[in-house]
């Protein structure tokens, strides 16, 4: 075993091309692990951690890119450092040899697109908010979707903005609809008159898709990234959105998403929600009913809840001709949980969720503490029920598999499913495991293949637990449109196909697994998980 | 625009970052226009922040530095002796390219060349005694930039040498330059063999009376009408001064013939007609004396010289007076005469890089497409270098045009706080010399500057800025 490094002086490349150019070598035969990364902070401790921070690299400068390969010999590893060279290079001329040259920077890139009207920002965190100054410094308005940008930075930038009356979506900000554009991580939905303000990157994702997929539209959604709720920023952007779109001919009714904002935030949504003539729909996750006593604001139980309620107004019906759908759904879910239950052992007994959208995570969280009782999970807000180790499930347990100790370093799993499948596999291993749940998210940005990197590993694990004499079911829902470059009809049919329960809604897969678990507690006589 | 507005707009994007959000927006039939974005330069906060507190008033300092350089008109108007002429020139004293520096740390070629020097001042009878008097106290080293002086690759200047004299006439400085000795064994690469020696004894007996006779009958030759006019003859007036070459020779040679006998006058104008470089030391005085011109100008964060001593890579700002900032200097990417490699190149090395600094050379290369050759590159990337040079300076030029940049001036003017904060350096194209002494050139090729003497300089600058 040898292990190479090299320093390649100045040579800046983004993290998305240093991890397909890290994928490639690590396939190479022979190669037990390499890093391509760039000498930053963070990646200096991931190196670290897994054994690859050479003394050499001691000299590197934050420019500099760190190049490290562990191989079984000598020439493997050379051979492996020239492929680095190689397609860094095509990388580099892929850009260089583009029919026209690249400006290098925002005010180079102003004098060839004189009318540009918005910037987006995606470098890394530490340097997205010089940027974004400069272009809000331009009148221009910015959406950062990089993370990791301080607190007084984006404070910062919001107060500026508010002055100049600009949008600064972000820092953190996933996704955004503005004008029919999905900017950054965004599905293709109608255009029509709901306008939505998220400080929830997977909400707005899944109300805009659940709005177009019964048939109505978005004007604008605007995503403030999920900070901008809370103490400190005290939803500068979140209440200028909601002024935006009060005063947006093209939105007649709006959605608020979020998890719960901060009292005062709260208060402050609240208090301007009484000025606005359109109605309000809001969904802040968990946050404790009773506060919209005597509000103006239509409060929502889930997400589905939200999109179905804009939809009625939009179509004129009355805000509660949904429920009437809802119903039928309760009576189907039972149906499907009565026969699923029939093919559980009585050591079955806990559902695994697994979510690559925080959002739906937290929603699947709310809906089965509702349902089920006790949930643990990497992202629970009570620390009884927070899991020791987020690689170990606990009972009923929901993981995001988005959040910080799966992604330092790694693309996100909406975009790389791998550490989810071999999620999916260990779970299948659990004799006490009856039910598995997980997100698929469609739209730009996301994995291109869902259901191809999906389905073989699904069917590997049913195998698995078929050997053992187990059945688990499958349950997912979509977040998506068939006008996605996935196409969600394509991916639902071959997931059907590997015999899982697609719903039309996170609420709705969630309502199918809790009702599952909820009916074998029922039938093998254990109920340790209910309320007290 | 207001956030009302834009929704009544067409979405236009500048994709900092992720190219793969300008791929989605470009299937969406959205405009979108990528920025190829590099971090800036590691600095301190404390810096950028009074460099971004006092952005305005360093613009306006830049653009009276700009304006100085844009304005410059630099004149060949005589020839002369460097003792007699050069501002400080002593009897024992040496001047070298590049930032200071002592006997101990310079490199090859710069030895050889001194110790070339000190044998053609009589002061040395063979190489081992100058090399001994050379490393004493008698000699005094000097860079050539603090004399109104600039010198090609060592950059060598002794007391007896003869100079081309220039003059800003817009500003009334001087400026001064060896003549350029030719191609293959010089001492400028740090050759000093007999026939070097030989070559220098008859460019000041010869060369020097009969060019000296030819420009006082002309009285004085317009050197920014022949680079302006080169750079539409596909020179850059570093690495590649042809057409600038036969442009002065047209000028000079009705005067060399009519001030001289006819078998001096062969002789002269078959030596520069023989050598294709010979304008390069007339190219780098006339920026020196134009940039001369722009120094000392408080706040201004503008690159008044930029020179590699083949050891350490230096610059000057007109904003911080005759304070130098240096980093080593890199070795160049080069394609090597045959027989050479890398590992026999030198650190890069000369005052040449005064073209770069006056928006010429590499940052004209777009107008010197046969240059890129020598790194293998595409007449595309000759284009790319120049448009990127654009990003790091204070403005264009008036009189020099790049015509396959739809005669777009040439970006002129560095300045050091674009090239740190977008972590973009300065592109030069460049003779490398053989590491050892004697041996010469080995190769031609580019590079880009090194980012440390620019970090020193902004730090350096903010520092006198808070003190204001």
């Amino acid at each position: 075993m040898v292990v190479k490094g090299k320093i390649k002086r100045g040579e800046y490349f983004d993290s998305v091309t240093l991890m397909i150019v890290t994928k490639q070598i690590n396939g190479i035969a022979g190669i037990t692990d390499a890093a391509v990364v760039m000498n930053t902070e963070e990646n200096r401790s991931i190196l670290d951690s897994s054994g690859l921070l050479l003394s050499e690299f001691d000299e590197a400068k934050g420019s500099d890119l760190l190049i490290c390969i562990k191989a079984d010999s000598d020439e493997i590893a050379e051979k492996a450092m020239l492929q680095v060279d190689e397609v860094l290079d095509k990388v580099r001329h892929s850009i260089s040899d583009s029919e026209d040259f690249l400006p290098k920077s925002l005010e180079t890139a102003l004098k060839t697109m004189l009318d540009a009207n918005l910037v987006l920002i995606s470098v890394a965190g530490k340097y997205a908010a010089r940027e974004a100054m400069k272009a809000l410094k331009r009148g221009l308005h910015v959406m950062i979707f990089s993370d990791n940008v301080s607190l007084d930075d984006e404070i910062k930038l919001k107060k500026y903005a508010r002055e100049k009356d600009l949008f600064v979506m972000g820092p953190d900000c996933g996704t955004a609809i503005i004008n029919g554009v999905p900017l950054a991580f965004a599905n293709i939905v109608n255009r029509g008159k709901i306008g939505i303000v998220a400080a929830s990157g997977t909400g707005l994702q899944e109300i805009s898709s659940i709005i177009s997929n019964n048939g109505a539209g978005i004007s604008q959604a605007i995503g403030t990234g999920g900070r901008d709720v809370k103490k400190g920023v005290d939803g500068i952007m979140f209440l200028a959105a909601l002024d935006a779109l009060k005063s947006d001919k093209n939105t007649e009714i709006i959605v608020l998403v979020s998890k719960p904002p901060a009292k005062e935030v709260l208060k402050k949504i609240l208090g301007k929600v009484e000025d606005i003539h359109k109605p309000v729909i809001a969904i802040f996750l968990g946050a404790d009913e009773k506060l919209f006593d005597g509000s103006k604001a239509i409060p929502a139980k889930t997400l589905e809840e939200a999109a179905l309620i804009a939809v009625s107004l939009e179509q004129k019906k009355d805000k509660k001709s949904f429920q009437e759908k809802l119903q039928k759904r309760h009576k189907k879910v039972t149906e499907i949980a009565q026969k699923e239950v029939k093919t559980k052992n009585s050591e079955q007994k806990y559902v695994r969720g697994l979510f690559c959208g925080g959002t739906l995570c937290e929603e699947s969280l709310i809906i089965f503490q509702y349902k089920i009782g006790d949930v643990y999970s990497n992202m629970s807000s009570k620390e009884k029920f927070q899991l020791k180790d987020s690689l170990e499930s606990y009972r009923n347990t929901v993981i995001d598999t988005g959040a910080d100790e799966f992604t330092v370093g790694r693309p996100h799993p909406m975009i790389d499913y791998s550490l989810r499948n071999r999620r999916i596999l260990k779970e299948a291993e659990d004799p006490e495991v009856a039910v598995i749940l997980f997100d698929v998210v469609l739209g730009y940005g996301s994995n291109m293949n869902p259901a191809e990197e999906l389905v073989p590993v699904i069917k590997q694990a049913m195998k698995s637990a078929a050997k053992a004499g187990r059945d688990i079911s499958f349950v997912c829902s979509i977040t998506g449109t068939d006008q996605d470059p996935q196409n969600k009809k394509n991916v639902e049919k071959k997931l059907n196909e590997a015999e899982v329960y697609v719903m039309e809604s996170n609420a709705a897969a969630c309502e199918l697994s809790g009702k599952i678990v909820e009916m074998l507690s029922e039938k093998f006589g254990e109920k340790e998980n209910s309320h007290g | 625009m207001a956030k009302n507005d834009l929704f009544d707009k067409d979405l236009k994007v500048i994709n900092i970052g992720l190219t793969s959000f300008k791929d989605s927006l470009e299937e969406v039939n959205t405009d979108v226009m990528q920025v190829d974005w590099k971090p800036p330069a590691e600095i301190e906060e404390k810096t950028l922040k009074i460099i971004s507190d006092n952005h305005s008033y360093i613009e306006k300092e830049n653009e009276k530095s700009l304006k100085k350089i844009l304005s410059g008109t630099p004149f060949l108007v005589d020839l002369d002796i460097a003792i007699d002429v050069i501002p400080g020139m002593k009897k024992n004293m040496i001047l070298h390219a590049g930032p200071p520096i002592n006997w101990d740390r310079m490199c090859g070629p710069m030895r050889g060349a001194i110790i070339g020097a000190l044998i053609y001042e009589g002061l040395a009878k063979n190489p081992e005694e100058a090399e001994k008097i050379a490393a004493s106290n008698e000699i005094e080293y000097s860079p050539c930039h603090e004399h109104g002086t600039v010198g090609p690759m060592a950059g060598i200047v002794s007391p007896s040498m003869p100079v081309f004299v220039l003059k800003n006439e817009e500003y009334g400085n001087h400026a001064y330059c060896t003549m350029n000795e030719g191609l293959g064994k010089v001492l400028r690469y740090g050759a000093f063999s007999k026939e070097v020696i030989e070559k220098m004894r008859w460019m000041e007996s010869v060369l020097y009376p009969a060019l000296k006779r030819a420009v006082n009958e002309l009285g004085k030759i317009d050197l920014k009408n022949i680079i302006a006019q080169a750079l539409h003859m596909g020179d850059e007036v570093h690495n590649r001064n042809r057409a600038a070459t036969s442009l002065f020779y047209r000028q000079i040679a009705p005067a060399v013939i009519k001030t001289n006998d006819t078998d001096i006058a062969v002789k002269v104008l078959e030596f520069i007609n023989g050598n294709d470089h010979f304008f390069l030391n007339l190219s780098m005085p006339a920026c020196k004396v134009t940039l001369d011109a722009a120094r000392n100008i408080k706040g201004s964060s503008v690159v008044v010289a930029m020179t590699r001593n083949g050891t350490d890579f230096g610059i000057q700002l007109s904003g911080t007076g005759d304070q130098w900032f240096v980093g080593p200097a890199p070795i160049p990417d080069a394609l090597f005469f045959p027989g050479y490699t890398k590992d026999d190149a030198n650190r890069d090395i000369g005052d040449s890089s005064i073209t770069e600094t006056n928006g010429l050379g590499g940052f004209a290369i777009a107008a010197s497409p046969a240059i890129v050759q020598f790194i293998g590159g595409a007449a595309q990337d000759a284009l790319n270098y120049t448009r990127e040079m654009y990003e790091i300076t204070a403005g264009e030029n008036n009189i020099y045009q790049i015509p396959s940049l739809n005669f777009r001036g040439t970006p002129t003017g560095i300045d050091v706080v674009k090239v740190v904060e977008k972590g973009i350096l300065p592109f030069i194209d460049t003779g490398v010399a053989h590491k050892d002494a004697g041996i010469g050139q080995v190769g031609a090729g580019i590079l880009s500057a090194p980012m440390e003497p620019f970090t020193k300089a902004l730090k350096s600058l903010a520092e006198s800025l808070e003190k204001k």
